[in-house]
C-alpha cells in the first residue's frame, strides 16, 4: 500500500520534482524569534524544513513546539524530527497525536545520539522502541488508526514518515539492510547524513535504488574554516575534502569581516553548486537536504544558482 | 557471572562509623570466584577496616570475618551466619546486591551494609579481572536471531533493529569509538553463518511489562 501524500514535501516528491529541504535547530531558549527568522530565510528556497529534536542529546526547545510555531508564523512546512531516545511509547504516541492536532504533516523518525554524548550525560536513555519500531508505530497510527498496542485512535493523524540514512557508513551493507527494513515498514522518504563528495552520494543512491524510496542527500555548507575543521575532525565517518578545507582556511584569513564573509560564501557556493549539479546529473536522488545550521544566509543564493 | 567491585574503603568506613560490632561476610559464589569478596578478601577487609579505624582515630570495635558458600541462597546464608548473630550487631556483605538482601531477609533486626557495587552480568574474556557485560536478564532471549551476540546488553541503545547512525567503522559512538558496535558484530556473525535474512527481519516493539515489575519464579 502506498500511503497518501499528506504533505507538500511528499506531493512534490511523488510528482518527481527535485526538492530541497532545510534544517532548523531550536536551542536552549523560550524565545522563538531566531527559529522564525531562520524559517523565513528558507522561504521560496526549500519545500520544508526539518526541526531538530535535541540534537547531540542537548536539551533544547521541543521540536514539536518549534515545528508548530514555524508553521504558524511563517507558513514553512515542518519536518518534525522525533527521536526515540527521550520518550517511551506512551510519550511517542502522545506527541504524535499532538503533532497531528497541530497540523504537522511530516515526521522524521530518528534513534537519536546517545545521552552520554549530550549536555546532561547523566540522563537515563529511554529507547523503549527503536527507530524501526517507531516507523512501524507511526505507520500503524496513520494507516490503520491503531496505536502500537492495537487501541483504536478516534481521529488518526496524517503524516508522511521520513527516515535517515548514513551514506558514510562503513561497512555500508548493515546500513542498507536497516534502511530496507524501514522501507518495508512503510517509510515514505529518506534524508541522508552529510555527504561531501559525489562518489559517496552516488554509491548510496545507487545502492538504495531498489528500495524505491525518494532519497534526499544531506549537505553541510561550512560557515567558517573552524566549523569545517571541527566537522572534519569530530564528526565520525565524515571527512571534509582537503581542498575545501584549504580554501576555507585561506579565505578565513581575510581581515575585513565583510569581505571574508562574502568570500566564504563564494567558496561554499562554488563547491556545493558543483556538488548538487553533479548529484542531479549523475544520480537518481530525489532532492537535497541542506543543513545550513547557523548559516541560513547561504540558502537563498545557493538554491538560486541551481 | 555477576560482576562486582569492592566499594572504596573510605565509604565503608563511613558506613560503619557508629556500629558496635561488625561481621564481614564474604561469598564464595561469583564474588569469591573472581576474588572480589571471597574468604580471603573478607579476612583482608577485616584487617583493612581495623587499620582504617585506627588511622582515623576511632575507638576499636570487634570485627570478624566469615564466608558463605552462596549468599544468594537464603537457607545456606541463614544457617551459616545464625551462630554468629549474637556477637555482632552489623554485617558487611561482600556479595552482590542479592547477597546483601538475603542477609537482610534472614536477619531483619540487624544492619546489613553493602561492601561491593554490583555492576553487571558478564564474561571474563581477557585477563583476570577484566569483564564485559553480556546479559541484562531481560527475560526474552533473542540470541538465536542475533548470532549469539546480545543487542540488549551490548548495544548502548539496546536496539532490536540496529545498527543506529552512531556506528562508524564497526565501532560505537558511545565510548569514543573504542567499543565494537553490537549490531556490526551481529552482522558479521550472521553473514558468516549465511543467515543475513535474520538481520533484516523486523523485531516489533517488545513487551517490557515483564521487566516493569519485580519478578518471581515459583
Amino acid at each position: 500500500m502506498v500511503r497518501e501524500a499528506f504533505s507538500n514535501l511528499m506531493r512534490e516528491l511523488r510528482a518527481g520534482n527535485f526538492v530541497y529541504t532545510g534544517e532548523i535547530e531550536p536551542l536552549k531558549t523560550v524565545d522563538p524569534t531566531e527559529i522564525i527568522d531562520v524559517a523565513r530565510a528558507h522561504i521560496d528556497c526549500v519545500i520544508a524544513c526539518n526541526v531538530t529534536d535535541n540534537p547531540k542529546s542537548c536539551g533544547y526547545m521541543s521540536s514539536l513546539v518549534a515545528s508548530y510555531i514555524i508553521q504558524r508564523e511563517t507558513g514553512m512546512e515542518a519536518v518534525y524530527q522525533i527521536t526515540v531516545r527521550d520518550r517511551n511509547r506512551l510519550a511517542l504516541i502522545s506527541d504524535l497525536l499532538g503533532a497531528g492536532a497541530l497540523g504537522i504533516r511530516n515526521i522524521l523518525v530518528l534513534g537519536g545520539d546517545h545521552t552520554v554524548l549530550g549536555d546532561a550525560p547523566g540522563a537515563k536513555p529511554v529507547y523503549d522502541v527503536d527507530s524501526a519500531q517507531m516507523v512501524y508505530m507511526a505507520g500503524r497510527m496513520v494507516d490503520e488508526g491503531l496505536d502500537v498496542a492495537g487501541n483504536k485512535i478516534e481521529t488518526p493523524p496524517k503524516f508522511n514518515i521520513g527516515i535517515a540514512g548514513n551514506p558514510n557508513a562503513a561497512p555500508l551493507e548493515p546500513e542498507l539492510l536497516k534502511i530496507e527494513r524501514k522501507v518495508d515498514l512503510g517509510a515514505d522518504f529518506l534524508q541522508t547524513q552529510v555527504a561531501f563528495d559525489i562518489d559517496t552520494a552516488k554509491t548510496f543512491v545507487d545502492a538504495t535504488e531498489t528500495f524505491k524510496i525518494p532519497i534526499l542527500i544531506g549537505i553541510f555548507p561550512c560557515k567558517s574554516y573552524g566549523v569545517a575543521k571541527f566537522f572534519d575532525e569530530h564528526i565520525p565517518g565524515v571527512s571534509v575534502p582537503a581542498e575545501l578545507l584549504e580554501t576555507l582556511k585561506k579565505v578565513g584569513k581575510i581581515e575585513d569581516k565583510k569581505e571574508r564573509k562574502a568570500k566564504i560564501d563564494e567558496v561554499n557556493l562554488d563547491f556545493f553548486v558543483d556538488l548538487i549539479k553533479e548529484i542531479k546529473k549523475t544520480t537518481n536522488a530525489a532532492g537535497i537536504h541542506i543543513m545550513a545550521v547557523g548559516y541560513e544566509r547561504l540558502v537563498k543564493p545557493l538554491v538560486s544558482r541551481l | 557471572m555477576i560482576v562486582l567491585e569492592q566499594k572504596p574503603l573510605d565509604q565503608i568506613l563511613e558506613y560503619i562509623n557508629d556500629v558496635g560490632s561488625l561481621l564481614v561476610v564474604g561469598c564464595d559464589g561469583c564474588s569469591g570466584i573472581y576474588q572480589v569478596g571471597g574468604e580471603k578478601q573478607a579476612k583482608t577487609m577485616k584487617k583493612l577496616l581495623e587499620m582504617g579505624m585506627k588511622i582515623k582515630g576511632k575507638k576499636a570495635i570487634k570485627i570478624e570475618a566469615t564466608t558463605v558458600l552462596r549468599q544468594c541462597d537464603l537457607r545456606i546464608t541463614a544457617t551459616t551466619i545464625r551462630p554468629l548473630t549474637k556477637e555482632f550487631d552489623t554485617f558487611l556483605s561482600l556479595a552482590c546486591g542479592i547477597g546483601v538482601q538475603t542477609i537482610a531477609k534472614a536477619f531483619p533486626d540487624k544492619l546489613v551494609i553493602p561492601g561491593t557495587d554490583t555492576k553487571f552480568l558478564g564474561m571474563q574474556e581477557r585477563e583476570l579481572g577484566e569483564f564485559a557485560e553480556m546479559c541484562r536478564a531481560c527475560g526474552d532471549c533473542v540470541l538465536y536471531e542475533t548470532g549469539g551476540i546480545c543487542p540488549i546488553a551490548r548495544c548502548a541503545k539496546s536496539l532490536l533493529n540496529g545498527p543506529c547512525g552512531g556506528m562508524v567503522d564497526g565501532k560505537c559512538e558511545v565510548g569514543d569509538y573504542t567499543r565494537d558496535c553490537a549490531w556490526y558484530l551481529i552482522y558479521e556473525a550472521l553473514k558468516r553463518q549465511g543467515r543475513l535474512d535474520l538481520y533484516k527481519k523486523f523485531r516489533p516493539p517488545r513487551d517490557w511489562s515483564y521487566k516493569a515489575q519485580p519478578q518471581e519464579i515459583k
